[in-house]
């Protein structure tokens, strides 16, 4: 087998457990990443939300927010896992459609 | 370590911005010179791995998460300008279709993990390495500690970018505009977990693919020209 081909069938195990990432918070009770609160938890955490934060918290709207689908928030993990891996899979087309042009318009013939 | 929307005050964002124009400019002229057609492939699975990796967030126990980035492995096997092109578009497309990291904070968090941390492992991992025949244990060595330091700068940039902002911006009765916390919070908040923690995610991740690689395919990790 190429190469490549073992290291995308790597890449395949990696996105199925992904929601590993997760779940191992969720075990062990693990809140945010440091410095990447909502505006609830900066509010908790230090009792106001900084203005210009809450003006700029909201700017962007992405489509599939923290890999989750918009309305299955409240929806078990076992959603949120199809999510995280839906989410893994299209997130890994996107980067390697984009970088295979990039690496179109930028390689050299040997 | 992707700091989002509104953590960073207007003029860090548009430094961070400045600086990183002409860094993918250059990446994309230097790219150009030294990417070879058969190399794309692994230039694409690289960005990929790095997005995945990413997602992988690993506990602290009652306390926070953080994650690999990958980044230095792929410094490793195609360079630190190819490497902050693949990053760069992995962290662009979690900014833009999953919010992971602001759109305002690209330039930021292409900075620390994009720019700064591939070229701290990539010269870390040739100094360690250096001579070292392809096979050899101590490139294995070089992949880890090249992995742990490369992440843990960046983190220290990130707890230095976050902990500038009550300093850089705050209203007239002391209140932070931006991130709240201080250099005298950021710092050893993200530099500490990515020291204890999330740096040996990235050490053992980029460690034990060179080892797997050294098996597999040891003309990976040919030496090669940089710039």
């Amino acid at each position: 087998m190429k190469l490549i081909t073992k290291l995308w069938i790597g890449m395949g195990i990696l996105i199925l457990i992904s929601p590993l990432g997760l779940f191992l918070p969720e075990r062990f009770k693990a809140g945010d990443a440091w410095g990447e609160w909502g505006t609830d938890g900066i509010k908790e955490l230090v009792g106001y939300i900084p203005q210009g934060l809450d003006k700029l918290s909201s700017l962007w709207s992405a489509p599939i927010p923290d890999y989750a689908f918009k309305g299955w928030e409240e929806k078990g993990l076992g959603s949120l896992s199809l999510a995280y891996i839906v989410s893994a899979i299209i997130g890994i087309l996107v980067t390697v459609g984009v970088v295979l042009l990039i690496g179109k318009l930028l390689s050299r013939k040997e | 370590m992707h700091i989002p929307d509104g953590y960073l005050g207007p003029a860090s964002c548009g430094i961070f911005y400045a600086v990183m124009l002409p860094v993918w400019a250059a990446a994309s002229r230097i790219v150009k010179r030294t990417l070879k057609v058969r190399q794309v492939p692994v230039l694409a699975i690289g960005a990929a791995f790095s997005f995945v990796i990413m997602m992988f967030n690993v506990p602290i126990p009652g306390g926070s998460t953080g994650h690999a980035v990958g980044g230095v492995l792929v410094a490793i096997l195609l360079g630190p300008w190819a490497a902050c092109i693949a990053i760069t578009v992995a962290l662009v497309v979690q900014a833009l279709l999953f919010g992971d990291g602001g759109i305002t904070a690209i330039g930021a968090n292409c900075f620390n993990m994009a720019f700064v941390l591939p070229f701290v492992g990539y010269y870390i991992y040739k100094a360690i390495s250096y001579n070292a025949p392809l096979d050899s244990g101590r490139r294995v060595i070089a992949a880890g500690v090249a992995g742990y330091i490369g992440i843990n700068i960046a983190a220290l940039l990130a707890g230095i970018e976050f902990g500038l902002q009550p300093l850089l911006h705050h209203t007239a009765s002391g209140q932070a505009l931006y991130c709240p916390y201080g250099l005298n919070i950021a710092v050893p908040a993200m530099l500490g977990e990515h020291l204890l923690i999330f740096g040996w995610v990235e050490a053992i991740v980029t460690a034990l693919v060179v080892k797997y690689l050294q098996k597999q395919s040891p003309e990976l990790l040919e030496e090669r020209e940089v710039a």
